[in-house]
């Protein structure tokens, strides 16, 4: 029996409000931007209107004299120490030193006493600049003709990837049938409600950075290594989040430009991005063209798949490595296959660049797999379940790239979510133009490798009890940035302590006054800053424990907590009060404190790329959905969608569903609205929320959020990953349902009505 | 130490934020969303897209819901404004507060002060609403995280209490 059957819990698997929910609805929580430091100078940046462009001079005499303008900065008042978040391909620079590589790239900055001077001093700047020819096709950023857009790489190829497992070759010769088909990502991008922002103060040689972030810890490093600074000299102070979906993930302009400014003028400055900054900076979802070849026995057992991919980097590097070893790491994951090839380029062009958005890499490639399986279900006369069925993964398994999964119910999320829609009625049986489909997914519980090398744990936490024993403080370096790490991490401490909930106070992300942790990226935080919390709740327990049982002259084996009673297990009116025993604690001891670390286990293969993918658990989901199509206009309406999700043990349900149902909508745009357009001068055409279109309140179809039960040995109580696995299967699932309705297969997302119109006149005009 | 210099011609804006009397001299294009944030430090209405796109900043103007960034300090001179900091009365939370706490319709909460003013502004003009209407009324309020299922509820069960 697993430990979550065997015991009831106090606090955890109970949906307790969020613990900063009343600031949050009374407006007392304070964002970034909300904050105003004495003193403080408002920063803004000259961005470049070209993408491709060499900066032949720059006259910033007229900017400086304007009354109010505290500094101009330029390429040659900072460092020149390129960044970025591989050490290999470090290739941004706070300023464009020669050239500018896209529109919106950083060209210059003024400090201002507002922001009106900020941005009139701005228009005072001149730039002379010689356009170049720009690389504005991701497919043919590789041809000969083609500029090139960075020195050091040859052919604008920012990566390339050629894995190979197993005869792939061979698995194709023994298929029944072998299918080849070709899909194409969009562009989309994590549009978080706060735009990026951070004050930068500068003072006694320290520099302290309130930012808008996802990861203090990251930030610290690379601000600290950019600036020539000791790590212990800046401190990054993550106040409320408004939202960030890998978009935060690493420094931006706000952080670099803002902390050059501040150091320039020794007063602090703040700089919140406005909406269209936002997309310059982007960092969103590579837009992947996909080439995928599966090959199934006459049964519909996958034998073997080879991925082709160019994905478009934009402009940097940034985390984009990662990304496009994502996308080919994680196919194997959730259907069992021997053969597997890989071959990946990821190429510059002159647009912004593209890193992590929930699901780093991963949607798409299952939008790929998710449409396809279901073209060779239809092709062998199987149903789409069954297909998926037949090749589910089981629990401890390897796959073949060597990624180790202890717990796996994927199997009982397809058959519960077949049960939940109604699937038997509903395939094949409903009125023309409805129709209903199925897409699957998922993915790691935080990334079994931190992004740059280091020893140092994944996760570590302080709990300290208050002198009188009436609460608990929880220090942790995990990142809430809305998704509530915060709540469910003090649900953890209260139940690992065996105290309330109501007594956990927490105090997060701060470099300078929290434990180290890695941040709010990869859904790592409930397993890894969990583990850490809990082990730093027990050694807590444990302490009170000893010394009640010296009070109660009782045996420490005999002795048990709960919700703030120590007590003897068998007779619980040799009692104790919490606080009596803290109180002691304190007077006999002093501070009463409990201290806990995570590293995951050393995990992977020994091939190059083997540590992405690498987890200590995985999540695994089934979608259905339901859709009507309008075959007059194109237009598609999700009206029901069915989520049966694997995630092991639940903290906080209501927090749970949560994640899933914003998870789900996330790829609900994607699948359906969401893509930056550019002109044929590589200037984006939607950069603002009118135009990006992100679903509102009145596209949203019923959703229904169902779990299976699930234990994961690897996490504390059994707990896995749920933040981001919901997002994977919505694009698939939804071309599926496209399909069932009206017989037409959409391959380029997002599937819009022009795309699935066009489809339908070109299926009339066949028939 | 110099502080920001303000150009240009300036009027008188006079308003209620809060059931508070209000003054500020402000030019011609300061928006009432600045004057809020950045004057009377009132940073729960939040700044999204300054295009009217997101609803982070909305706010109420004479009970009405309004984009902020759209209204310009001098067209609010004279009329009563309510934010999110004016909700909770006496520090006792609104209904409406409560079941955003109650059904976690809370995620990032950025978008949760112009949320709770619209849903606020609904139920005072239509106290039983169905999911439609609370659907159309939160329209214009983007949220990235929660895909609206939990704030739609929220609403829903402040609406229930009204009777």
């Amino acid at each position: 029996m697993s430990e979550a059957a065997a015991r009831e819990f106090s606090v955890i698997g109970k949906s307790v409000p969020k613990i900063d929910a009343r600031d949050k609805v009374t407006g007392r929580a304070k964002y970034t931007g909300d904050l105003k430091v004495t003193g403080m100078l408002i920063g803004k940046i000259l961005r470049s209107p070209h993408a491709h462009a060499r900066i032949l001079s720059i006259d910033t005499s007229k900017a400086e004299k304007l009354p109010g303008v505290e500094v101009v900065i330029t390429a040659k008042d900072v460092p020149s120490t390129f960044y970025g978040i591989s050490p290999a391909r470090y290739d941004e620079t706070i300023l464009a030193i020669e050239k500018v590589l896209q529109v919106g790239d950083k060209v210059a900055a003024v400090a201002a006493l507002d922001e009106e001077t900020a941005v009139k001093a701005l228009s005072l700047i001149d730039v002379e600049y010689e356009v170049l020819p720009a690389v504005l096709d991701p497919l043919r950023a590789m041809d000969e003709d083609q500029p090139q857009i960075h020195p050091q790489y040859e052919r604008n190829i920012s990566v390339e990837i050629h894995q190979n497992f197993g005869d792939v070759e061979k698995a194709f010769q023994q298929s029944h049938l072998v299918r080849t088909d070709r899909f194409q990502g969009n562009r989309a991008t994590h549009v978080p409600m706060e735009p990026h922002a951070a004050i930068s103060k500068w003072e006694n040689g320290k520099l302290t950075i309130w930012s808008s972030t996802q990861s203090p810890h990251y930030f610290q490093y690379h601000i600290s290594r950019v600036f020539g600074l000791k790590m212990g000299d800046v401190r990054v102070i993550k106040p409320f989040v408004g939202g960030g979906f890998g978009g935060k993930l690493e420094p931006s302009a706000a952080e670099y430009v803002g902390a050059a400014l501040a150091m320039k003028t020794g007063r602090p400055v703040k700089i919140v991005f406005d909406r269209r900054e936002v997309f310059f900076h982007n960092r969103g979802r590579h837009a992947q063209t996909i080439e995928l070849t599966t090959g199934v026995t006459k049964e519909g057992k996958i034998l073997g798949v080879y991925g082709n991919y160019i994905i478009d980097g934009g402009s940097y590097t940034s985390l984009g490595i990662a990304s496009a070893y994502y996308a080919g790491a994680m196919l194997p994951l959730i259907y069992e296959f021997d053969h597997f090839k890989f071959d990946c380029f990821r190429v510059h062009t002159n647009l912004p660049s593209c890193a992590a958005q929930r699901g780093h890499g991963v949607p798409q490639p299952r939008f790929a797999f998710e449409s396809q399986l279901d073209m060779i279900a239809k092709e062998l006369g199987m149903d789409p379940i069954e297909i998926r069925k037949v090749n589910a993964r089981r629990p401890d398994t390897m796959t073949l790239n060597d990624l180790k999964v202890n717990s796996c119910e994927f199997t009982a999320c397809l058959d519960k979510a077949r049960k939940i829609s109604g699937w038997v009625g509903k395939k094949g049986k409903l009125p023309p133009g409805q129709g209903i489909g199925i897409g699957c997914g998922g993915f790691i519980t935080g990334a079994g490798y931190p992004i740059y090398r280091t020893r140092l744990p994944h996760a570590a936490a302080v709990v300290k009890v208050s002198e009188q024993g009436d609460i608990a403080t929880l220090y942790i370096g995990a990142v809430d940035i809305g998704q509530g790490s915060d709540t469910i991490l003090a649900q953890m401490a209260a139940e690992a302590i065996g105290i309330n909930y109501e007594d956990m106070r927490i105090v997060s992300a701060d470099t300078e006054t929290t434990p180290h942790d890695f941040g709010a990226y990869a859904s790592r935080q409930t397993l890894m800053s969990g583990h850490a919390v809990k082990q730093a709740g027990e050694e807590v327990r444990r302490q009170i424990i000893e010394l009640a049982a010296e009070l109660l002259e009782a045996n420490v084996a005999d002795l048990d907590i709960d919700r703030r009673v120590v007590f003897v297990k068998g007779s619980p009116e040799k009692m104790m009060p919490f606080e009596t025993v803290a109180n002691e604690f304190f007077i006999r001891k002093g501070p009463l404190m409990g201290r806990g670390s995570y590293t995951p286990p050393k995990l992977g293969g020994k091939f190059k790329g083997a540590a992405v993918g690498t987890s200590p658990a995985y999540s695994f989901a089934a979608q259905i959905s339901q859709v009507e199509v309008d075959e007059e206009t194109g237009q598609v309406m999700v009206t029901n969608v069915w989520d049966v999700h694997d995630c092991g043990t639940v903290i906080n349900p209501d927090l749970l569903h949560a994640q899933v149902e914003g998870a789900l909508f996330m790829g609900m745009g994607e699948a359906m609205y969401e893509e930056v357009v550019f002109d044929d001068k590589g200037k984006p055409l939607n950069a603002n929320l009118g135009e990006y279109r992100v679903p509102t309140a009145l596209d949203v179809p019923q959703v229904i959020s169902e779990l299976v039960d699930s234990y994961e040995p690897a996490g504390p109580w059994g707990v896995k990953e749920v933040g981001e696995g919901a997002t994977l299967p919505t694009m698939g699932c939804y071309a599926n349902a496209i399909y069932d309705a009206i017989g037409v297969r959409i391959y380029d997302l997002p599937l819009t009505p022009e795309k699935v119109w066009k489809a339908i006149q070109g299926k009339k005009k066949q028939s | 130490m110099a502080t920001a210099i303000k150009k240009g011609k300036l009027h008188v804006a006079t308003l209620t934020v809060n059931d508070e009397e209000h003054a500020a001299l402000v030019k011609a294009n300061t928006t009432l969303l600045d004057l809020l944030r950045e004057e009377f430090d009132y940073t729960g209405t939040k700044k999204g897209c300054e295009l009217g796109d997101c609803g982070a900043c909305t706010v109420l103007m004479d009970g009405k819901p309004v984009n902020s960034c759209l209204v310009l300090a001098v067209e609010a001179s004279g009329h009563s404004i309510t934010t999110i900091e004016g909700v909770e009365q006496s520090g006792k939370l609104d209904r409406l507060q409560e079941e955003f706490i109650n059904q976690a319709a809370v995620q990032c909460g950025y978008c949760s002060p112009g949320m709770i003013l619209s849903g606020k502004a609904l139920l005072m003009r239509n106290p039983h609403p169905t999911e439609r209407e609370v659907r159309e009324a939160i329209g214009g309020n983007l949220c990235r995280c929660t895909g609206y299922v939990r704030i739609v509820k929220a609403i829903l069960a402040a609406a229930e209490a009204n009777s």
